[in-house]
């Protein structure tokens, strides 16, 4: 995308048992991940921003537009005039009509007529041709999440907004959709903004990220950095917690199907990847996948040891654990440790120390395809 | 040969009430089903008031107020000229409240079965609260709008104790089967009353097994 639309919200939302606060100035990245736990606030903010929350108090301004604003000269554009997609949940497609009814039915009240998306064109890259004639409670939750976002984009949109569209399928399901939600900004020009709890998921899709806290922003930034905050714990996920890289692929190992990357300058071997020396890739590594020794180990099975210095150590008081931040080479990585382990080698920030990596994913497969 | 005047006139009275209050009742039933408001129960409370209210109660208040002197009736005759007592228009308007009930409630029931979804899905598709309205919740309601029709027919055919009160029994305008039976028996006429009773039971049940077939059916397909 070329210029980049400013998205600024500052809102307050009262429900009986909930209420969410927040403020937040952005120049949208092509995919923005809001993160957080299930009553966080996520679903909120999209639904203020797309002026389905009629009862939320504050400003809302997109590209230069106001579609919200503050009394005295309250405004409050509604959710159709706003062109803004959003992708639900639970899909809801309409159910009196057919994949070709639900389609046709956002194609007849498009709103912006410069935007790529033909019918055609939306046909093809969601591959809805043989869904055509069928009605919703026909398709499995894979093809009506893929309808969804196919019909949402034919509204064409300048905004899009996917809520947690992958909550309600299975491991495989999800994976045949993300590579669609990731070539949306380019193949559509529009940016997303991504509701999800699975740290995965924005691995795999986002560039920048919000978190959510109890109706609070606690964090924001790019994807890498925000997830290397040691301080984010409770909102993050601990089990779950760990980094994303970027690394290039160097070469393949065809006979022993490894391929060999170059991230930062230190070579790491994952498993064979089918892909071009020079490609970049995403990898993410998860804290508890890490483990630390203060000397170069020898004679282990793990192939991917990386010398690294130790940045910074939290200790969760109460628990067994420490999360610990290292700098490598090729970006920031973070282990979890017990606290007898960090006493018992006499960790502190500074001190050198070898990451020895017991399984990293590929995300986002070939990140130079979007 | 039967006297048919009954049978036409109230087949008028149950089509023009039915057509009638799917105009005014869907409003009704709409704002029911979507709105916050606190007078919420005390309008449903009226809506439902037909349906435990004596018809001859019902009858005695319309009575009142279809007098000239009365701001409705007073209203009526200086507009067309002639009283809304004991005439066709004031049958009308007498079913449309006796029947409102059964126009009102089914289409609520289909519409709060509906839920915001796929309206919230709609707005953000560019449809305006009207077109949602129009191309996502009615189509989804076919199957209410069908059933309260039936029903607001049905019950208007069979209605009574008002017709009795408001419209008298004048043969060709007001004089519809249910009172024609009654003054038949009244008469003695035994043959005819067998007529039209035998006539409005079988109609009314087969109404009944349309609607209950109706309702078991899968969802309608349309569009």
């Amino acid at each position: 995308m070329s210029d980049k639309p400013l998205l600024t919200f500052r809102f307050r939302l009262r429900h009986t048992d909930f209420e969410a606060a927040l403020a937040h100035d952005m120049r949208l990245a092509d995919i923005t991940a809001l993160f957080g736990h299930s009553g966080s606030g996520k679903t909120t903010v999209l639904r203020v921003l797309a002026g389905l929350e009629s009862r939320a108090e504050g400003l809302v301004t997109f590209d230069g537009e106001i579609w919200q604003s503050e009394s005295p000269d309250r405004k409050f554009v509604p959710p159709h005039a706003r062109a803004v997609g959003y992708v639900f949940q639970d899909a809801r497609l309409f159910p009196h009509l057919d994949v070709a009814g639900n389609l046709a039915f956002a194609e007849a009240r498009s709103r912006n007529r410069r935007a790529l998306s033909d019918l055609d064109t939306v046909i093809a890259r969601f591959d809805l041709e043989p869904l055509l004639q069928r009605r919703p409670d026909k398709l499995s939750g894979g093809e009506q999440q893929r309808v969804a976002i196919a019909r949402a984009l034919l509204a064409r949109p300048r905004l899009l907004l996917l809520d947690e569209p992958l909550s309600a399928l299975d491991t495989p399901r999800k994976a045949e959709i993300l590579p669609y939600i990731a070539r949306l900004p380019a193949q559509f020009g529009v940016p997303v903004i991504y509701v999800t709890h699975s740290v995965d998921e924005v691995a795999y899709l986002a560039d920048e990220m919000i978190v959510l806290s109890k109706g609070r922003k606690v964090a924001d930034g790019p994807v890498g950095e925000t997830l290397a905050r040691l301080d984010l714990g409770p909102a993050t996920g601990r089990f779950e917690a760990g980094v994303v890289l970027e690394a290039s692929v160097v070469c393949h190992d065809r006979e022993y199907r490894l391929t060999t990357l170059d991230l930062g300058g230190a070579p790491i071997e994952v498993p064979l990847i089918e892909s071009q020396p020079g490609q970049r890739v995403r990898l993410r590594l998860r804290a508890r996948d890490v483990t630390l020794a203060t000397k170069r180990p020898e004679a282990l099975s793990a192939r991917n040891i990386l010398e690294g210095r130790i940045v910074e150590i939290a200790e969760e008081a109460e628990t067994t654990y420490a999360e610990t931040l290292v700098q490598i080479p090729g970006g920031l990585i973070r282990a979890r440790l017990t606290r007898r382990s960090v006493a018992d080698l006499a960790l502190a920030p500074g001190t050198t120390v070898y990451a020895l990596i017991k399984s990293i994913s590929l995300v986002g497969g070939i990140t130079a395809a979007r | 040969m039967p006297d048919l005047g009954p049978v036409t006139i109230t087949l008028a009275l149950a089509g023009i009430t039915t057509l009638l209050l799917i105009l005014v009742g869907t409003p009704l039933a709409w704002w029911l089903a979507h709105t916050r408001s606190r007078a919420k129960p005390v309008i449903e409370a009226i809506t439902a008031l037909p349906l435990v209210l004596p018809p001859t109660v019902l009858g005695f208040y319309l009575l009142i107020l279809f007098s000239p002197n009365a701001p409705l009736g007073g209203m009526w005759v200086s507009v067309t000229g002639s009283t809304l007592a004991f005439s066709f228009a004031g049958l009308v308007v007498a079913s449309m409240l006796y029947s409102l009930p059964f126009m009102v409630q089914p289409l609520q029931t289909a519409f709060e079965a509906i839920g915001r979804e796929p309206l919230e899905a709609a707005a953000t598709l560019g449809a305006s609260p009207r077109d949602a309205f129009f191309s996502v919740a009615t189509p989804m309601a076919l199957r209410g709008f069908l059933t309260a029709s039936v029903l607001t027919f049905a019950h208007t055919v069979g209605e009574f104790g008002v017709v009795l009160m408001v419209g008298g029994n004048i043969p060709g305008r007001t004089k519809v089967i249910s009172i024609a039976v009654y003054e038949h028996v009244e008469t003695l006429n035994y043959a005819e009353a067998h007529l039209l009773s035998g006539g409005l039971l079988v109609f009314s049940f087969v109404v009944l097994v349309a609607v209950y077939a109706l309702n078991r059916k899968a969802p309608l397909n349309v569009g």
